[in-house]
């Protein structure tokens, strides 16, 4: 049996994050996958004939451009394309459009109310703000806060000066901005329904909480917090789809030297005199590691794959208890032309936007009450997206591919599984939805893949196919991510590290709780640290 | 007349009787006046029919401060004391809480709850320390600020790592959650949700109420007390104490305008058109009528407007009183039970179901109550042989779609009737005469406005620092001479008097510095 | 119901085919939507036309309010910090409205047009502020910016070109008033106000006589060397002048992110606009408890050695030796008709005393290479340009 320095499992772009880090320390790593291909959650699968499409996470903006730079993935194939906008059809037949250009955007919200337009700009500020003062924490780890450890302290003494540097008056908008929900903090800024609900879409995706939940606010934030080029708040496309990105950090992790194994599910993590020690992969195989990081969620790290036994039972049991749920579905369709939105004019640069068609809060947080009562959304709120008018890369040339990201979707129908006849169901309610706004867009559907939470778990493994591997809520970020007392990327048995989106700073496709997992690990080994710094916004 | 007085409290509510008596054993001359003609504002005994009186809006005594009972060796007659909560199952299977025991659920839950109750216990008297002192402002030099702050960083770490990291992981979630981890019973899940979200704008599910279940801890050590003679008797002790100090109040008196002149207050004007002069002005009414209405918006500033503006405090609970002509049977219940306190929420689902129509502005068809037969334990409510019933009924939204006439009033009372008839068949057969305050009526008759008891919701962006609005949580309001003393001010609502008390000490600090 | 989609490119104001009929240059910006010239033929040119005839500028993109009801008297004097009380009917003041932390929000001009009806003029957009600021007044905003077409007439002989156009009666207007006169059976509105420290006039009226207007004011003005301007003469002459821009000697309060870069109306040198007899106003409190501890900034007029322009300079105490920098340049600009290299900048206190000297970092490039130099300065008290006929009432022919 071959002994590597460190195991990574998983190769998820967090996974490949880790592992290309490690690797360019110089160790000699391994990265696990169960699927026979990589990827994760961030992919991009050829399911239909010709068509090559992100079938999972399908925009990027939280990538961590300090990762970008320093594993060169410009140079193992990834460019990532900025597009803007959104649009959000009316029930009356009118429609709010979100516009690239500034002013553009400015009379159009102008034409349903001038106080919400001029308002844009005061909004910006403070959110834009909250986002400064968040994303320097991105590529750090939490301080413990209980802990009296010189490092910790140092670190919290940062994050209250930096919050203490915004004076007293923004300190307490910071305080409210925490803790108050999505649609009360629009209602601060805007009059207009559609306006709130097409803004509100951000404070949910992905999230098992409505708008009118306390803690939605910075949900919203983890949308707007990412960049494209410095452009803080806007989302960007992955060329050749979300599969270039985790395709690009493999090939820096094997630019490295490091070996990726695909169709090698681990079976469970070996544990020898407290310490961890490798990996007993599903076919027997055993793989020895000096180190061994999971970049699978942590209910599947330390519930499937590892023995109750070998986890202090405080531990266990927040883990048992780590809320991960599944909210979200997907339906990934294939088109044989593009679509006609009638509301919209002819060639509007909309069509390459965000739709939505969803018009108001109430129609917002009536699709969060079916979802508390164990079904999908009747009324869903879709976050749609045809990517192929951007990146010719996904489909034959003059057929399309559209992304239907569905809000909500439980993993399980009132506590028992899906069956086919309700995933069709469920397929047949976004399409109905959309076609209320596209009278021509059924005839030109050629195959559809239906993507439930419980889909998601059972092809991805991420449990219960929450797409942020645990959810967002106060209780679960920063220092109490993933659970309190093990938010510095170490599990609780020697050797042991976690490296997933269910640690510090969370899912989206972001690296940064793989890059912050190899720089501890690095530490510890008393490596050179190669993880970068964060560029600091100034 | 134009009497000249150290203070003025607008408004005789329970917070503004304990800010005024504190005032006056400091040697103030201070006048309450009060728009109704008795005292206690939401905590006050009223005839509903013939021969019939309850509490018209509190009918529970659950945070009145120990502070507050010790400064002013309050001695308040309770009718009964440490009170069971009785949760209703179907078929006589009853739940029934007291303090850390729980009776009638699985012993698994209740070791839990043991366990459950002693953490929040803890938690609840951390924040009940803080309930009697005036919140620091941040990001100051000031010596008290910091000395507060630190005070706050120090006993969070008291509570050891364990803990200390329990208390942040919940201080913000919701109790839905926290309930599903620990106990399996519906009834006992069910109780425990409404303990969390009754008075508020929450259901089981919403974040936060785990803060707003501690809220209620935080009180008398979470136990409850129904007082002797109804919540007025409360009120009429504070009145007493607040004279004997040398108080003046006036009843009969509402206030229309709090008089600014030259930036700053020099008085109030009453409905009647009489004139009250004083440099120190108390309101013990809520925050959004406080400044919108009886200061004016032009007497402050834009940000400060805005951010009062924007309040949330819409009121979802209605109080239903019926006069009956005897105990409604319930099955399981034995005869001393009416003594309790008696709620119905089956289960967290049934609390968050009754929700979701309050957030489109529609009432629970089905909704979650808090009843008790006051009348069993004070003969003096009641006709011989007859009995009350108050109960808190949630959730009638205050903007309820298509405003709140007879038709809506006599449809969410049917659906709570109704609600009662499932554990005590033959309630409609005994009630006599019966009244339900919407949040509408209590902001008419209360002048609360929106009705909502904390005079602003309790949620962790109203909470503690930012409190009623940012900037303004040390009671005094951005117009010199003015102070807030009521529930909208730190830490919020409840008979408790621990805003009254707190803004008493803050201007009388204020004072020494100046 | 189909939807018009919103209009995709610039907008054109009722002026654009007058512009655009003695543009050469083909140099335009977006201003709040609108297009607006760079410059139309020569930028000299245009520049000494306010200082030696009458330079027409459009103001049109300028954003406007119309603000009435019964509450607007009280509405107005909370909004801004000036005591608004004074200003009668028929005069204009300039004036700053702060958030409540008393950092200004904007600057602009309000008109009172009648007795309680005002116009409020300003280069942002600030509609979200001005209604939250209506809370608990009976008062109406309307966003006219659309509605009204205005042009800037600026310059020693204005008198005499809008004399000759036919207003009668404009020899009496004093600085900061207000005269209505017929226009071809619509209201005219002209107000001696402007943004160049010159003698000069702004001419308000509805869209529809746009053109016509403009073609009379061209006709009268044709021996009077009437030119039209666009921004970068009116830019250079707003330094003259001593005049503040948005979002360049300040930004504006609620669009600010960053902490400390938002400045109160006393640290941009507008003190005398603060009156503290007010009871309240936005920002009152906050100004208030400036004025006690003292500003952290300073807002400077800087007369600086030398014919460099100080663009985006660094300011220092000394010349050499140097820790850091003590604030820097915000608007600079070797003055033509001053024959002065001028600056606006923001400094810290306590340095930038009126009459005392800073030192200031230049750069500048000639042939490619870039070159530094350290230049004195002095903090001067008044604008650079204050020619005696900006406020000669009447106003001579020149």
């Amino acid at each position: 049996m071959k002994t590597y320095d460190a195991i990574v499992v998983g190769a998820g772009h967090n996974g490949l994050t880790t592992a290309a880090y490690l690797a360019k320390a110089g160790l000699d790593v391994v990265c696990v996958e169960k699927n026979d291909y990589i990827g994760g959650a961030a992919v991009s699968r050829n399911l239909y004939e010709d068509w090559m499409y992100s079938n999972c996470s399908y925009v990027c903006s939280l990538l961590r451009p300090e990762i970008y730079r320093s594993l060169e993935l410009h140079k193992h194939g990834l460019q990532v394309t900025p597009y803007g906008g959104s649009v959000t059809f009316k029930e009356d037949g009118d429609y709010y459009g979100s516009y690239h250009d500034a002013e553009v955007a400015y009379r159009e919200m102008a034409r349903f109310s001038v106080h919400d337009a001029d308002s844009y700009e005061r909004y910006s500020a403070d959110t834009m703000r909250q986002c400064r003062f968040i994303r320097d924490f991105l590529l750090r780890t939490p301080p413990d806060p209980t802990s009296f450890k010189p490092r910790d302290i140092r670190e919290l003494i940062e994050i209250g000066g930096k919050f203490m540097e915004m004076g007293e008056d923004r300190m307490y908008e910071t305080i409210r901005f925490w803790t108050m929900s999505v649609a009360e903090y629009l209602g601060e800024y805007f009059e207009t329904d559609v306006i709130k609900a097409a803004m509100s879409g951000s404070g949910i995706i992905g999230t098992a909480l409505g708008i009118h939940s306390p803690g939605t606010a910075y949900v919203l934030l983890h949308h707007y917090m990412g960049d494209v080029d410095g452009n803080v708040g806007t989302w960007g496309l992955a060329r050749g789809g979300m599969g270039a990105v985790s395709n690009s950090i493999a090939g820096a992790f094997q630019a490295y030297g490091g070996e990726l194994r695909t169709e090698a599910g681990v079976d469970k993590f070996i544990v020898r005199n407290g310490r961890a020690t490798g990996v007993a992969l599903e076919n027997g195989e055993e793989i020895g590691g000096r180190i061994v990081v999971s970049a699978m969620d942590v209910k599947r790290t330390f519930l499937t794959c590892m023995d109750k036994s070998d986890l202090p039972e405080a531990f266990h049991k927040r883990v048992e208890n780590f809320k991960i749920r599944g909210s979200s579905g997907k339906l990934n369709i294939a088109l044989d032309g593009l679509p006609t939105f009638p509301a919209l004019p002819e060639g509007s640069t909309l069509y390459h936007s965000d739709m939505h068609f969803i018009d108001s809060l109430e129609r917002m947080e009536r699709a969060y009450d079916d979802w508390k009562d164990g079904t999908w959304s009747r009324d869903p709120y879709i976050d749609m997206v045809i990517p192929t008018l951007m990146d010719p890369t996904m489909a034959p040339p003059g057929k399309h591919f559209m992304s239907c990201f569905i809000q909500y979707c439980p993993h399980k129908l009132e506590g028992r599984d899906w069956t086919d006849p309700e995933r069709e169901e469920f397929a047949r309610t976004v399409i109905d939805q959309i076609a209320n706004y596209s009278p021509d867009f059924k005839e030109l559907i050629l195959h559809y893949e239906i993507r439930t939470p419980q889909d998601i778990e059972d092809q991805i493994g991420i449990t219960e196919g929450n797409i942020f591997h645990g959810e967002l809520t106060m209780d679960q970020l920063l220092f109490n991510r993933p659970v309190p007392g093990y938010a510095q990327y170490r599990a609780p048995v020697a050797g042991m590290y976690m490296c997933g989106s269910s640690v510090h700073p969370g899912g989206g496709v972001m690296a940064a709780p793989g890059a912050n997992a190899a720089r501890e690990i690095l530490a510890d080994l008393k490596r050179p640290n190669t993880v970068p710094e964060n560029f600091g916004d100034d | 007349m134009t009497d000249k007085y150290d203070a003025i409290v607008v408004g005789g509510g329970h917070n503004g009787l304990v800010c005024s008596a504190l005032l006056a054993r400091a040697g103030k001359q201070v006048l309450v006046l009060e728009a109704n003609d008795q005292v206690g504002g939401a905590a006050v005994t009223r005839e509903f029919a013939d021969g019939y009186s309850v509490s018209a809006c509190a009918h529970l005594l659950y945070q009145l401060q120990p502070s507050v009972r010790k400064d002013l060796s309050l001695s308040p007659k309770l009718a009964a004391e440490d009170m069971t909560t009785i949760a209703l199952g179907e078929n006589g299977e009853h739940v029934r809480l007291r303090r850390g025991t729980v009776l009638g659920v699985s012993d698994a839950d209740a070791d839990s709850y043991r366990g459950f109750h002693k953490r929040m216990s803890r938690f609840a008297d951390l924040l009940r320390t803080y309930f009697n002192k005036t919140p620091p402002r941040l990001g100051t030099k000031d010596f008290q600020d910091l000395k507060t702050l630190g005070r706050l960083g120090f006993d969070l770490r008291r509570l050891g790592k364990t803990e200390m990291r329990e208390f942040l992981r919940l201080i913000g979630i919701n109790i839905h959650d926290e309930l599903t981890e620990r106990f399996d019973s519906p009834l006992l899940k069910g109780a425990l949700s409404l303990d969390a979200v009754l008075g508020t704008h929450l259901g089981p599910r919403s974040p936060n109420t785990i803060m707003t279940y501690l809220y209620r801890l935080a009180g008398d050590h979470g136990r409850v007390a129904l007082p002797a003679g109804g919540m007025g008797s409360i009120s009429d002790e504070l009145a007493h104490v607040a004279r004997e100090s040398g108080v003046t109040i006036r009843t009969g008196m509402p206030v229309t305008r709090i008089v600014v002149g030259n930036g700053r207050v020099v008085g109030v004007e009453t409905g009647s058109g009489e004139r009250f002069d004083s440099l120190t002005v108390i309101s013990n009414a809520d925050p959004k009528q406080t400044i919108m209405q009886l200061v004016g918006a032009r007497h402050v500033e834009t940000g400060f407007t805005h951010r009062v503006h924007h309040l949330r405090m819409k009121g979802n609970a209605a109080k239903l009183h019926l006069a009956l002509d005897g105990l409604p049977a319930i099955d399981g219940l034995s005869k001393k039970d009416y003594a309790e306190r008696i709620v119905i929420a089956p289960d967290e689902h049934y609390v968050e179901r009754a929700f979701n129509p309050a957030k489109y502005g529609a009432c629970s068809p089905e909704p979650v109550l808090e009843m008790t037969f006051p009348s069993f334990r004070d003969s003096s409510l009641a006709p011989t042989g007859k009995h009350v019933m108050s109960a808190v009924v949630q959730y009638a939204p205050y903007d309820f779609k298509g405003g709140w006439d007879d038709a809506a009033r006599q449809a969410f009372e049917a659906a709570a009737i109704r609600a009662i008839e499932r554990y005590a068949p033959d309630i409609a057969q005994r009630i006599t005469a019966s009244e339900l305050l919407t949040p509408a009526d209590i902001e008419r008759e209360f002048r609360i406005t929106g009705g909502h008891w904390h005079h602003g919701e309790l949620t962790l962006d109203q909470f503690l620092f930012v409190r009623p609005v940012c900037g303004a949580a040390q009671y005094r309001m951005p117009v010199d001479g003015l102070y807030l003393c009521g529930a909208g001010a730190h830490p919020g609502g409840g008979v408790s008097g621990a805003a009254g008390r707190n803004a008493a000490r803050a201007i009388l600090s204020r004072e020494k510095a100046a | 119901m189909k939807i018009q989609e919103v209009h995709q490119g610039r907008l054109h104001s009722p002026f654009y085919s007058r512009l655009s009929a003695l543009d050469t240059l083909n140099q335009w910006h977006e201003w709040k939507g609108y297009s607006s010239a760079d410059a139309l033929y020569c930028e000299d040119m245009e520049y000494f036309a306010i200082r030696n005839a009458t330079a027409v500028f459009d103001l049109t993109p300028m954003t406007k309010y119309r603000i009435t009801g019964p509450d607007a008297p009280d509405y107005i004097d909370r909004l801004v910090t000036r005591d608004m009380g004074k200003i009668k009917p028929g005069r204009v003041a300039y004036a700053v409205w702060c958030d409540d932390r008393g950092q200004v929000i904007d600057d602009g001009t309000i008109f009172h047009l009648r007795e309680g009806e005002y116009r409020l003029c300003s280069q942002e957009r600030h509609m979200a502020w001005l209604q939250t600021a209506a809370i608990g007044f009976d008062v109406s905003i309307v966003l006219e910016t659309a509605d009204v077409a205005a042009l800037a007439v600026q310059g020693p002989t204005s008198f005499t070109v809008l004399s000759k156009m036919g207003l009668d009666g404009l020899e009496d207007l004093k600085p900061f008033g207000l005269m209505n006169f017929d226009f071809d059976g619509a209201d005219l509105m002209v107000s001696r106000t402007g943004f160049t420290g010159d003698l000069g006039y702004e001419l308000w009226i509805e869209p529809g006589k746009a053109e016509l207007l403009w073609d009379a004011l061209f006709e009268a003005g044709k021996l009077y060397g009437i030119r039209a301007m666009g921004t970068h003469a009116l830019e250079l002459a707003r330094i003259e002048a001593g005049y503040l821009a948005a979002y360049q000697d300040f930004l504006p309060a609620d669009a600010t992110v960053r902490a400390g870069r938002t400045r109160s109306p006393l640290e941009l040198g507008l003190g005398w606009l603060v009156d503290f007899k007010k009871p309240n106003f936005n920002g009152r409190r906050a100004l208030a408890e400036e004025k006690r501890r003292g500003s952290t900034w300073r807002l400077v007029k800087l007369d600086i050695e030398g014919n460099k322009a100080a663009h985006h300079s660094y300011i220092f105490a000394k010349e050499k030796g140097n820790k850091r920098e003590i604030g820097f340049v915000t608007s600079a600009a070797w003055s033509p008709v001053c024959k002065q290299n001028i600056a606006i900048g923001t400094v810290r206190m306590p340095h930038g005393a009126v009459g005392s000297n800073v030192w200031v970092e230049i750069y500048y490039q000639r042939e490619m290479h870039w070159s530094r130099a350290m230049a004195r300065a002095t903090v001067v008290d008044k604008p650079f340009w204050f020619p005696p006929r900006r406020s000669a009432t009447p106003p001579g022919p020149y």
